[in-house]
């Protein structure tokens, strides 16, 4: 009789702890939010990706469609080809355009997307044609620099 | 003079590689010898019993504390940046990567550690271990093995609950006590806590930390000279040694599973 109390006060604290780690990986974690939905693959390139990385969300109109799967150097046009994972109950027109965007002021880079108005929709291994560049900082203040300099010899001339 | 500081040095060598090859050995005859536990599981569950649920109050109350600790330094802190949300992922990232695995084993080795020590050592002292070779019942796989294994289990699930507690804790003083919004503090946690790259890699961090304690706090009672001074000795070097060694691997992990 004791060896069974034994035996239950020992699988109570094995579950105990099954139930905390299930407990973070549910509340604290990820884990709900991992789909095994069916997805398909497409890909965009940009000159300049910014700092976006691999998991990051792919959005339209501010809903989570889709997730960044990998970014590489395409060698022949110098550009960055990005792999987007979409979720397949999300289909888009051909011709919609993809952005690099940022969250907030200093928060993490996402994809927006933005339909087109084809009547043909995005199939898995399709290129987005139209995109554009995330914004980085350094060539934002060099452009208004360069600008600010050409009208400053206009007003010279004047 | 000279030669006897030299003698000094080299006996403090040769005694240090003889206990650490000793350790290594012993390590792989207990592993070896747990094959036969499967069949006597009874054993393993006596010591989870003992090392495990003893250490809950412990476990919880520290993790409650700690958790309370980090929410309240936490928003001090993002208060500043005005970016209290982000208390939610503070403490459950922090909890779940360091503190919960760390601190578990610290407080693992001073509550379960010692015990174990100073109860294998005074077996030692009591001659009993001899006696049970002199039965021939190997003492590894009878006394050491069984503890072994019950620590192996019992640090992740510890690990996990003071993890867990300690989430909670956070949850208490940011949003019930101070206010920080609750649907940001939770939805910041998720979108902020990786699955595989932070729990899972808690959840090995505990398990290893789990090996070394364990195996330091038996080790250092199976070596203790059998004298009240021996034990009494082996004991404090479990406390040291097993500290020591769970932040030094804690900071070998860290780099090597956080590196990117």
């Amino acid at each position: 009789m004791q060896r069974k109390s034994l035996d239950v006060w020992v699988g109570l604290f094995v579950v105990l702890g099954l139930v905390a780690l299930l407990f973070l990986a549910l509340k604290a974690g990820n884990l709900s939010t991992i789909s095994f939905a069916k997805t398909y693959n497409v890909t965009a390139r940009f000159d300049n990706i910014g700092g976006l990385k691999p998991g990051a969300p792919v959005k339209s109109a501010g809903v989570v469609v889709g997730r960044v799967d990998k970014i590489a150097l395409n060698n022949k046009t110098f550009q960055a080809e990005v792999t987007l994972k979409m979720q397949s109950g999300y289909q888009f027109p051909k011709d919609s355009s993809a952005k690099i965007l940022t969250s907030g002021l200093l928060g993490e880079q996402y994809i927006g997307l933005e339909p087109g108005g084809d009547t043909v929709n995005l199939a898995a291994g399709d290129r987005i044609s139209m995109t554009q560049s995330a914004i980085v900082l350094e060539n934002l203040i060099s452009q208004f620099l360069f600008s600010k300099a050409a009208e400053g010899k206009e007003d010279k001339k004047q | 003079m000279i030669s006897a500081f030299l003698a000094a040095i080299g006996r403090g060598v040769r005694e240090s590689v003889n206990s650490l090859g000793f350790g290594a050995r012993t390590f792989f005859a207990m592993l070896g010898a747990s094959g036969g536990l499967l069949r006597r599981f009874r054993l393993i569950t006596d010591q989870v019993h003992f090392i495990g649920n003893y250490s809950l109050v412990i476990i919880g109350v520290s993790g409650l504390f700690v958790g309370f600790v980090l929410g309240l330094q936490g928003y001090y802190t993002l208060n500043k940046y005005g970016s209290e949300q982000a208390l939610g992922l503070l403490v459950a990232l922090s909890l779940v990567r360091e503190l919960g695995p760390v601190v578990t084993a610290l407080l693992f080795a001073g509550r379960a550690g010692t015990s174990l020590t100073a109860e294998i050592g005074l077996m030692k002292a009591g001659e009993q271990l001899a006696a049970m070779e002199m039965m021939a019942v190997n003492p590894l796989q009878r006394v050491l093995a069984p503890r072994f294994w019950a620590g192996v289990i019992a640090m992740p699930a510890l690990a996990a609950i003071f993890s867990a507690v300690g989430v909670l804790g956070g949850y208490i003083v940011g949003v019930l006590m101070i206010g920080v919004d609750e649907g940001a503090f939770w939805s910041q946690m998720q979108a902020g806590v990786d699955v595989w790259k932070d729990i899972a890699n808690g959840v090995i961090k505990s398990v290893v930390f789990g090996v070394a304690v364990t195996f330091i706090a038996l080790f250092q009672g199976y070596e203790a000279s059998p004298t009240p001074e021996g034990v009494a000795r082996a004991t404090t070097r479990t406390v040291v040694i097993g500290s020591l060694t769970v932040l030094g691997l804690d900071f070998l992990l860290t780099a090597l599973m956080f590196n990117t």
